[in-house]
C-alpha cells in the first residue's frame, strides 16, 4: 500500500492524516522507502534524517490522537528541504565544500514555520553550489538527475527539490528563486514551483546568494498544494528588513477559486519577447497549447511587449555577482566551516585565500570575480550602475504591462532538460535557461511554473510561467489552478503521474483511476 | 568591447581572496571577457533620467526596538569553529592593515 | 634613517614655514541596549562571544535590522551639530578582507550620510573661539577585537596567532567628520584638542554615548599635512590614530607636525600612510604600508531599507534636544553671576560641565564651584588627569555638600570622604560608615574630651579664665587632634568655653 502513499498530494494526504485514516508516521515511511528505493539513481537529497523525521510526524500523530487540532493545513506532510536554510539539527552546506558538515546554531525563518506547522522534514536537497547555476551541476556533491530521463538534468538551482518532487520522493519542498532556480527546475521536472513576490517569504536563514533578488518558495506537484505551502512559509518577519509587513495574499483562496475552471474577464498578456528565436519548438508548441486553453477558459489573450526584458540577463549577470561577491566573502575559514593550510606558518590572509580557493566551485569563482569586476573602482558606473538602471526600467515594462493584463505568461524556460554534461563548459548557454524568469527577480514580483504538458519531439515537461504584480501572487495562483484542471481533463490526467518507471525502481507504476478518482 | 588580462583576474582574485592557479587565470580570463562581453549591452540603455533600482520592493524606515534578545551562548557561537582558545575564534596572526 | 629620529625642528620654526590642516574623525560608540542591526546586547566587559548571535557573528543566512535609538541618536547629534538631516540615506557596504570583521564587510554608511554640513563652535583658553565645520556625521558598526598571542606584550606584529572576541562587533558607531580645519596655526594641536572635548561634551549632554576615550567609546584619529606658507595647496596627509585622551588628541597633533616639517625641511617628501600614536614617548609610527591602494567596491546594503525621516520627525527630535553645553553655559553665566573671565576659567579647567551637573543635583552653586576649583582640581593634577577623568560623579559630590551642610561632615572629615571615593570605596555614605568619618556630636564624649585637654594644660585654662578668650583655640585644637577631627570644632569650642567658666 505505500505506492499510493507516495503518488498522493500533501493536500490529500493532510486530508487522510488529519481524519486519521492514516497516520503521519505511515506517510513519512512511505516517502523514506521511496527515497531508499530512488534516491541512489535521482540524488535528490543531500542529508536524511528518517530518526527526526518519524519523532516529528509522530509528534503530529499524537496530537491529533488528543484531539488537538492540526497544526496547520499541512500538519504531518513530509517536504524535503533546499540546504540553503539554516536547521539547528541538520548540516547546512549549500551544495558547497566549503560548508561541508556546517551545523548552524539557529533556525531559519522558513524551517521555524515549517516545524512550527507540523511539516514533517525528511532531509535536505542538492543544489547548484550557493544556488549558483541552472543544472545542479555545480553542486560539490554530485549532480542530481532528471527523474524524467536520468541523464539530463533537473535544472538548477533547485534541481534537488523538484527532482524530489516530481520523483514521489515528497508531496512538497522548498526552494529558491534568485534568478529562476525554483521556476526552471519545476519546468524541466514536470512540477509546480511558485517564485512569491520578493518580501513575501522571510530571507532569515536563507543563506544568501544575491539578496535583492532570492526569495524562498514552494514546489510541489500541483497548484493547491503550493499554495498551502506557501501559506504556511510566508508573511512578515521581524528578523528580515525587507520582509513585507502585510497579510499573505490569499494563495489558497485563489488556487481553490482557480479550479472551478473559469477565467472569464481575466486578461492575460503573453510576453512578445519570450517566444521567438533561440526557442525549442516543442517548448513554443506546448506554450502556444496553453495559450489556447486559456482561451477555452474564458481569457481574454493579448501580445504585449517589454521591451526592456532584452537586457534583463546582462542586468541579472551583473547585479547577482555583485552581491554574491560580498555575500560570499563571509566563508573565509575563520568562524566555520573549511579551513585550508593552517600550518602555523601562514597568516591569516594566506589561510583564508587557500580555504576559498579550495573550498568553492569554479561556478562561484566566476561569478565572484565577475562581481569584483563590476563594483571595483572605475567600473561601478558602467557595471553595476548601469545594471541597476535597467532594473527600473524592467519595472515600469511591467507596471506598463499590467495596465494592460492582469498576469503575463511566457514559456518557463527555452528548452526542456538538457543532457548532462552539455552546458557545463559554457556559461553563456548555461545563463539562457533562465532567459524568461530573470525579469521578475529583478522586478520583485510573483511568478510560477505550472507543468504546460510534454515537448512532443522528446516527451519532456515544459513549463507555463504566470507572472503576477508584486503582492498579487493569487492572481498566478488562479490562473494556474485553472490551467492544470483544464490540461489535467484534456492530457487523462496529472502530467507528474505520467513519470516513466526509475532505475532501481521495483515499485509498479500507480493505478490512475485510483489516483486521479480520490 | 571589454577586455580582461591575465594580471586583472590575478588582481581580482587578490581582491576577492583566491590563491587561483595559474590554469584557473587563463580559463578565467577568457571566460570573463566572454561574459563581460555579453553584459556590456548593458551600456546601451539610456542613462541620464533613468534612476537606479537597488530595492525592488519600496520600504523605507524599518526598524528594530532598542530592546535586548537572547542571543548564542559562547559555546554555540565557537560550534562550527575550526580553532577556538580561551572562548575566543583562533585565527592565523593577522598582518597589520591599519 | 628614519625621519622620527630627525624630530628636532622646533614649534616656533614649524610655524614659521609651514600653516598645519587639520581633519578630525571621531568615532562614537553610541549606548544604545542593543547593537546596531541585532538584539545583543551593547555592553562592555562581559566574558568573550557570549554578547553574540548570528547576526553580528555574520553566520551564513542571518540578516541585520536597524535599531530605531540608533538612528535617532544620529539624528540628534547631527541636529546637535547644526547639520541638516538627510531626507533619504542608506547603508552601504565596504568590502574588505579581515578576520575582526564577521562578513568581511563593514556595513556604513558611505555617500550618503545621515546628517551632512554643520559646525561646532569650540572656545579656547585665550577666551576666543574657533569654528570647526562639520561634514558629515554617519553610522557603521563597530568590529570585534583581536588578541594577539605569542609576539611582544600582544603586539600584532611577530604574533604566532589571534584570538577572536566579537562581543564588540555590531556596536553602534557614528563617525564624525571635520572639513579640512585651516587657518588654525600655531594653535592647532589645541583647537583638536578643544574640538574634541567639546565634542565630548555636546555627547554627554546628549546621553548617547559614555564618550570614555579610556574604553574606546570615544576615539579620534587626526589627519594633519602641513603646506608651506603662502601656499594653498593641501600637503599630503597622514592619519594617525590609537589617540586615546584629550591630552593625547594635543600631543599627537603637536608631535605630527614637528615631525612632518622636519621631514620636509630636510627635503624629504610625507607619505600618505596611517601613524599609531604612542602614549608613552608622545610620538607617532608608521603602520604597514599598503601596497595597493584599496577598493572597498562600496555599494548600497540589499538587506536593509532606505532611512527617510519625514520633515516633521526631524522637527520633533529638535525639539526634544537637551539643553546644550553652549546654551548651559550663557545660563549659569547669568544665573551664578559670573564674569566673563570666571567663566572662562571654568570652562578651561573642565569644570563648568561638572559644577552644573553638581547644582543639578541639589548642591549651591557657590560650593559645587568651590569643590571642583579646588581640592577636586589639585586632586586631578596630582593624578595628572582631567577633571572629568576623576572617579567621582557631580552627584556625588552633591552628597558631601549636602551632608556638610546639615553638619554630618566637616570640611575636613569632607575630603576624607572625598578621598575614599577617589580612592574607588563606594559612595560617600559607604566611606562614611568604613572610615568611620562621622562628626562625634555626643556631648558626653565631647566633654570627657575637653576636660581632659584643659587638664593635661591648666595654663591656658587659666588664661581663659582670666578673659583671654582667643586662648580657647589651643584647647579646641587639643581636642580636635584626639577625636580624630571628628568632632565639631563650634561645638567644642562651646563646651570648653561652658566648663572653664563653669
Amino acid at each position: 500500500m505505500n505506492a499510493p502513499l507516495t503518488r498522493l498530494s500533501a493536500s490529500e494526504l493532510a486530508a487522510r492524516i488529519h481524519a486519521r485514516e492514516i497516520s503521519a508516521v505511515e506517510v513519512a515511511r512511505a516517502h523514506l522507502e521511496r527515497i531508499t528505493a530512488v534516491d541512489p539513481v535521482v540524488h535528490a537529497f543531500l542529508h536524511l534524517d528518517a530518526e527526526r523525521a518519524l519523532a516529528a510526524a509522530t509528534a503530529t500523530d499524537e496530537g491529533l490522537q488528543r484531539g488537538d487540532p492540526p497544526a496547520s493545513p499541512l500538519a504531518g506532510v513530509p517536504l524535503a528541504l533546499k540546504d540553503v536554510f539554516t536547521t539547528v539539527d541538520m548540516p547546512t552546506t549549500c551544495g558547497s565544500q566549503i560548508l561541508q558538515g556546517w551545523r548552524p546554531p539557529y533556525d531559519a525563518t522558513v524551517t521555524r514555520r515549517l516545524r512550527e506547522a507540523g511539516v514533517v522534514i525528511l532531509g535536505k536537497t542538492n543544489m547548484d553550489e550557493f544556488a549558483m547555476g541552472s543544472s545542479t551541476e555545480n553542486s560539490a556533491f554530485g549532480p542530481t538527475r532528471n527523474p524524467w530521463d536520468l541523464e539530463r538534468v533537473p535544472g538548477g538551482s533547485g534541481g534537488g527539490s523538484a527532482a524530489a518532487v516530481a520523483a514521489f520522493e515528497v508531496p512538497i519542498a522548498i526552494g529558491t528563486d534568485t534568478g529562476g532556480s525554483i521556476r526552471q527546475p519545476s519546468a524541466v521536472t514536470g512540477t509546480v514551483g511558485v517564485k512569491p513576490t520578493y518580501g513575501g517569504v522571510s530571507r532569515y536563514g536563507l543563506v544568501a546568494f544575491s539578496s535583492s533578488l532570492d526569495q524562498g518558495g514552494p514546489v510541489a506537484r500541483t497548484v493547491l498544494d503550493a499554495a498551502l505551502l506557501h501559506q504556511v512559509i510566508g508573511g512578515h518577519d521581524p528578523l528580515d528588513s525587507t520582509s513585507i509587513d502585510a497579510p499573505v495574499p490569499p494563495v489558497v483562496q485563489a488556487a481553490r477559486a482557480g479550479a472551478d475552471g473559469d477565467l472569464r474577464g481575466v486578461r492575460v498578456g503573453v510576453i512578445s519577447q519570450f517566444r521567438g528565436e533561440g526557442y525549442q519548438p516543442g517548448v513554443l508548441r506546448a506554450f502556444e497549447l496553453a495559450i489556447s486553453r486559456l482561451r477555452e477558459l474564458g481569457a481574454q489573450v493579448i501580445e504585449v511587449s517589454c521591451p526592456s526584458f532584452d537586457h534583463a540577463m546582462p542586468a541579472y549577470y551583473l547585479i547577482a555577482p555583485s552581491e554574491c561577491s560580498s555575500n560570499l566573502a563571509r566563508f573565509d575559514g575563520m568562524r566555520y566551516g573549511l579551513r585550508i593550510g593552517d600550518d602555523g606558518s601562514r597568516s591569516a590572509e594566506e589561510v583564508m585565500a587557500l580555504t576559498r580557493e579550495a573550498g568553492f566551485g569554479p561556478e562561484v569563482k566566476r561569478r565572484i570575480m565577475l562581481g569584483t569586476y563590476a563594483l571595483s573602482a572605475g567600473y561601478y558606473d558602467a557595471y553595476y550602475g548601469q545594471a541597476q538602471k535597467v532594473r527600473t526600467l524592467i519595472i515600469r515594462d511591467f507596471a506598463a504591462a499590467f495596465e494592460q493584463v492582469d498576469v503575463l505568461v511566457s514559456p518557463t524556460t527555452p528548452t526542456t532538460a538538457f543532457r548532462i554534461g552539455e552546458r557545463v563548459d559554457d556559461p553563456l548557454a548555461m545563463y539562457l535557461s533562465d532567459l524568461c524568469t530573470i525579469p521578475s527577480n529583478l522586478a520583485g514580483n510573483a511568478a510560477l511554473s505550472v507543468p504546460a504538458g510534454l515537448s512532443d519531439e522528446d516527451g519532456l515537461p515544459v513549463g507555463l510561467q504566470v507572472i503576477a504584480p508584486a503582492l498579487a501572487d493569487d492572481r498566478a495562483y488562479r490562473v494556474a489552478a485553472a490551467y492544470e484542471v483544464a490540461r489535467d481533463a484534456a492530457e487523462g490526467g496529472p502530467l507528474a503521474q505520467r513519470l516513466p518507471g526509475l532505475a532501481g525502481e521495483s515499485i509498479p507504476g500507480p493505478d490512475m483511476a485510483e489516483v486521479v478518482g480520490l | 568591447m571589454p577586455t580582461i588580462s591575465r594580471d586583472e583576474v590575478a588582481h581580482l582574485a587578490r581582491l576577492a581572496r583566491l590563491a587561483v592557479t595559474e590554469e584557473e587565470l587563463d580559463l578565467f580570463a577568457g571566460q570573463l571577457e566572454v561574459i563581460l562581453t555579453s553584459v556590456a549591452r548593458v551600456s546601451e540603455v539610456a542613462a541620464e533620467d533613468i534612476p537606479p533600482t537597488s530595492h525592488a520592493v519600496g520600504l523605507t524606515d524599518v526598524y528594530r526596538a532598542d530592546i535586548p534578545r537572547p542571543g548564542l551562548t559562547q559555546e554555540q557561537a565557537l560550534s562550527g569553529a575550526p580553532a577556538s582558545e580561551a572562548g575566543r575564534f583562533r585565527v592565523p596572526r593577522i598582518l597589520d592593515e591599519s | 634613517m628614519s625621519a622620527d629620529v630627525l624630530d628636532s625642528l622646533d614649534y616656533d620654526e614649524v610655524l614659521a614655514r609651514f600653516e598645519p590642516v587639520l581633519g578630525l574623525e571621531v568615532h562614537v560608540e553610541l549606548s544604545t541596549a542593543t547593537k546596531m542591526f541585532c538584539g545583543c546586547a551593547n555592553v562592555f566587559g562581559a566574558p568573550p562571544n557570549t554578547q553574540v548571535c548570528p547576526t553580528c557573528l555574520g553566520l551564513p543566512g542571518s540578516l541585520p535590522v536597524l535599531n530605531g535609538a540608533a538612528v535617532e541618536s544620529a539624528m540628534r547629534i547631527g541636529l546637535a551639530l547644526n547639520c541638516s538631516i538627510a531626507p533619504w540615506c542608506r547603508f552601504a557596504r565596504k568590502n574588505y578582507f579581515y578576520p575582526d570583521m564577521p562578513k568581511n564587510f563593514q556595513t556604513s554608511q558611505y555617500d550618503e550620510p545621515i546628517a551632512l554640513n554643520g559646525s561646532l563652535e569650540v572656545h579656547l583658553a585665550d577666551g576666543t573661539t574657533f569654528t570647526v565645520a562639520i561634514e558629515r556625521a554617519h553610522m557603521e558598526e563597530d568590529t570585534g577585537k583581536s588578541l594577539h598571542v605569542g609576539g611582544a606584550t600582544g603586539r600584532i606584529h611577530g604574533a604566532s596567532h589571534s584570538l577572536l572576541d566579537y562581543n564588540r562587533a555590531g556596536v553602534p558607531l557614528i563617525e564624525i567628520v571635520t572639513k579640512p580645519i585651516v587657518g588654525a596655526g600655531e594653535r592647532a594641536p589645541e583647537i583638536a584638542r578643544a574640538y574634541v572635548t567639546t565634542l565630548r561634551d555636546l555627547l554627554r549632554a546628549l546621553d548617547v554615548s559614555d564618550v570614555r576615550m579610556d574604553q574606546g567609546s570615544l576615539r579620534c584619529d587626526a589627519n594633519v599635512s602641513l603646506m608651506p606658507r603662502g601656499s594653498s595647496t593641501f600637503g599630503t596627509r597622514t592619519e594617525t590614530k590609537n589617540v586615546n585622551s584629550l591630552r593625547s588628541v594635543e600631543r599627537a597633533v603637536r608631535h605630527e607636525m614637528c615631525r612632518q616639517a622636519a621631514v620636509l625641511a630636510a627635503g624629504g617628501e610625507i607619505v600618505q600612510e596611517t601613524r599609531h600614536f604612542d602614549e608613552a614617548t608622545g610620538t607617532t609610527s608608521a603602520g604597514r604600508r599598503k601596497e595597493t591602494s584599496e577598493d572597498y567596491r562600496y555599494f548600497p546594503e540589499p538587506d536593509l531599507v532606505p532611512i527617510a525621516p519625514s520633515d516633521e520627525r526631524v522637527e520633533r527630535l529638535r525639539a526634544t534636544l537637551p539643553e546644550l553645553p553652549w546654551q548651559r553655559r550663557a545660563r549659569v553665566q547669568a544665573e551664578w553671576g559670573l564674569s566673563e573671565a570666571e567663566l572662562r576659567d571654568l570652562v578651561n579647567a573642565g569644570a563648568l560641565e561638572l559644577i552644573a551637573a553638581t547644582v543639578d543635583a541639589g548642591a549651591s552653586s557657590a560650593e559645587a564651584r568651590s569643590w571642583w576649583v579646588a581640592y577636586l582640581a589639585q586632586q586631578a593634577n596630582s593624578r595628572g588627569v582631567e577633571l572629568a577623568e576623576l572617579a567621582i560623579t557631580p552627584a556625588q559630590v552633591a552628597r558631601v555638600i549636602a551632608l556638610v551642610a546639615a553638619g554630618t561632615l566637616t570640611n575636613n572629615l569632607a575630603r576624607q570622604v572625598v578621598d575614599g571615593i577617589l580612592a574607588g570605596e563606594g559612595e560617600p555614605d559607604e566611606v562614611i560608615a568604613a572610615r568611620g568619618l562621622a562628626v562625634v556630636s555626643d556631648d558626653a564624649e565631647l566633654t570627657a574630651a575637653v576636660e581632659q585637654a584643659l587638664a593635661a594644660q591648666p595654663d591656658v585654662a587659666e588664661k581663659i579664665r582670666g578673659g583671654k578668650v582667643a586662648a580657647a583655640g589651643a584647647i579646641v585644637g587639643a581636642v580636635m587632634r584626639a577625636t580624630g577631627g571628628q568632632a565639631d570644632a563650634q561645638r567644642v569650642r562651646e563646651l570648653v568655653l561652658a566648663l572653664v567658666s563653669a
